[in-house]
């Protein structure tokens, strides 16, 4: 059946979209991504305006990390503390990240550099994941294998130390801020909620335990993205309700079954599965930018 | 006005070419887009009105029938491969793109209009991107892209013979318009074409407009932007705790 989006200005296919938000709600609930680094091109890919996609994909992400975060807190695997303290970040780094844009929007690059840095983070976080899940299965193959004793980095020398009780940590508040700054400029940037950058940042850089890291990333993703929405609402008039409605029916029931999945697959499986997942949509990317594309044109909405 | 003035200087430096007119009206003036909407269809028919009975020898009577929506300014990107990946380079704005344009005709437009009166009066998918300024070589292959790419996007088209003609004297065609169409307000031209001269023609009007929650929903998010982002936020919350309530209950 279709369906005309009032902001995309586009018709599509209801069942499509529905699909695609519960594909991608599925994978957010498995992973405590929020799924804007596959759907954000997807959109892009069946025609949605850019734009819209990415200011959409942001008001979708709320619903599918609200619905997630939920069954998170009955399970009490959300460091609440730790998710305040990176949404505090994200904050500032969402509203650095939007001025950001608005510079490379001027220069004319913003495409070139969006897909650049999809690429190079995508790249870089799905490859480190993937040979360290590989190390970690292998080692736990072995009889004897001991488990990584915490190494006390220049991190432990840092002021302003706080514990974290969920996430058994006793470190300084200055990291998770410049984690969050950073994935809040890039969430900004690339239109994405962050947890996939996010994620790896809390494991290997704060040492949290992947169990906690989930919900917590999920937690701190709904401000983030909830500030976006308002920002491409208020800013850009891009948020499509009707294109959000359809992803969120689709995505919320995708989280539901997407966090019982992901209780019952090992730390080192669910690692691997989003590493995969996450170099195959950086190929593609990448393949965008190497391979001549079929039409060398494209039009831009309006003049300057 | 410039179109009128030509048709009248044309009808009176050729007396000898008898009195034609065209008589036209639309199976509708104005398209809702509503939700549901998949694409509309326009029914376009009218009749030829003769105060002379024609001459012994005058040639074929054609019709020709242009829809275009509202001229837009757009800006062209080109790609091209620099230090190994594919980037935009140049960019060139181009006026007046409509933003739809679909012409329809008795016959191959080649065979029954001169490449004057195409140009003049943008009569033909190959005029619909009138490029303005320097008419470099350049700026053409951008104005070119445009057509290609709406072509491919179902935008723009050109379908000759679909206007069927009878006995010289009443004419109907049926248009289809796509589902990604825009709002705006389109013009409907009819041109009568006598020995591939353009003897008489006429404009009609189409609004196409958001109707009903598409309507809504759309101003809603122009005049009160911040309402509308909390709303949105609001839904997503509010699906958000729905769904997990109702899985918790179908779990137990």
């Amino acid at each position: 059946m279709q369906i005309y989006l009032p902001i995309a200005e586009v018709s599509v296919n209801m069942f499509v979209i529905l699909g695609l938000g519960g594909m991608v709600g599925m994978l957010s609930g498995i992973f405590g991504v929020g799924g804007g680094f596959l759907m954000t091109p997807i959109l892009i890919m069946i025609g949605i305006p850019p734009a819209v996609a990415v200011a959409t994909e942001a008001n979708q992400i709320v619903a599918s990390s609200f619905s997630g975060v939920l069954a998170h807190f009955k399970r009490k695997t959300v460091d609440i503390k730790m998710g305040l303290i990176l949404m505090v970040g994200g904050l500032v780094g969402a509203t650095l990240g939007v001025q950001i844009f608005k510079y490379l929007k001027s220069i004319g690059q913003v495409e070139l550099l969006v897909t650049l840095s999809y690429v190079i983070f995508l790249g870089l976080v799905g490859g480190m994941m993937f040979i360290e899940s590989l190390n970690a299965i292998r080692r736990a193959g072995k009889p004897g294998a001991l488990p990584k004793k915490k190494k006390h980095s220049w991190m432990h020398g840092l002021p302003f130390k706080t514990r974290f009780r969920t996430s058994g940590l006793y470190i300084s508040v200055i990291p998770p801020i410049v984690i969050g700054i950073a994935v809040g400029i890039l969430a900004a940037i690339m239109g994405v909620g962050g947890g996939f950058i996010m994620v790896p940042a809390m494991i290997y850089m704060l040492g949290m335990p992947t169990k906690v890291v989930v919900g917590t990333s999920l937690f701190q993703i709904i401000f983030v993205t909830a500030y976006t929405t308002l920002s491409h609402a208020t800013q850009n008039f891009t948020v499509d309700a009707i294109l959000a409605l359809l992803l969120i029916l689709g995505g919320v029931i995708g989280a539901q079954i997407g966090t019982r999945v992901g209780v019952k697959l090992k730390a080192e499986q669910l690692r691997i599965l989003l590493a995969g997942m996450v170099l195959i949509m950086c190929a593609k990317l990448a393949l965008d930018l190497l391979l001549m594309p079929s039409e060398l044109f494209s039009i831009g909405a309006g003049g300057h | 006005m410039l179109r009128i003035l030509i048709t009248a200087i044309m009808l009176i430096a050729s007396p000898l070419m008898a009195q034609e007119d065209v008589v036209v009206d639309l199976s509708q003036n104005r398209v809702d887009i509503t939700a549901t909407f998949a694409g509309s269809n326009i029914f376009v028919f009218g009749a030829v009105k003769r105060e002379a009975p024609l001459p012994e020898g005058t040639g074929p009577l054609d019709v020709a029938i242009v829809i275009e929506g509202p001229l837009e300014t757009v800006t062209v990107r080109r790609k091209e491969k620099k230090l190994g990946i594919w980037v935009n380079t140049d960019s060139v704005e181009v006026h007046e793109a409509p933003s739809f344009f679909t012409i329809a005709t008795t016959r191959p437009l080649v065979e029954m209009l001169n490449e004057g009166d195409r140009r003049d009066y943008a009569i033909g998918l190959d005029f619909a991107v009138r490029p303005q300024g320097p008419s470099e070589e350049d700026v053409e292959s951008f104005a070119e892209a445009v057509i290609r790419i709406r072509q491919d996007d179902g935008l723009y088209s050109q379908r000759e013979g679909i206007v069927n003609l009878t006995e010289e004297t009443l004419f109907e065609a049926d248009i289809s318009l796509p589902a990604n169409l825009v709002e705006g307000d389109y013009n409907v031209r009819i041109y009568l074409i006598r020995d591939k001269n353009i003897v008489s023609d006429a404009t009609v009007g189409i609004a196409v407009r958001k109707a009903g929650l598409e309507a809504w929903l759309y101003n809603l998010s122009r005049e009160y932007a911040l309402l509308y982002g909390l709303l949105s936020i609001f839904v997503a919350l509010a699906a958000g705790y729905g769904a997990s309530e109702i899985f918790r209950r179908l779990k137990r």
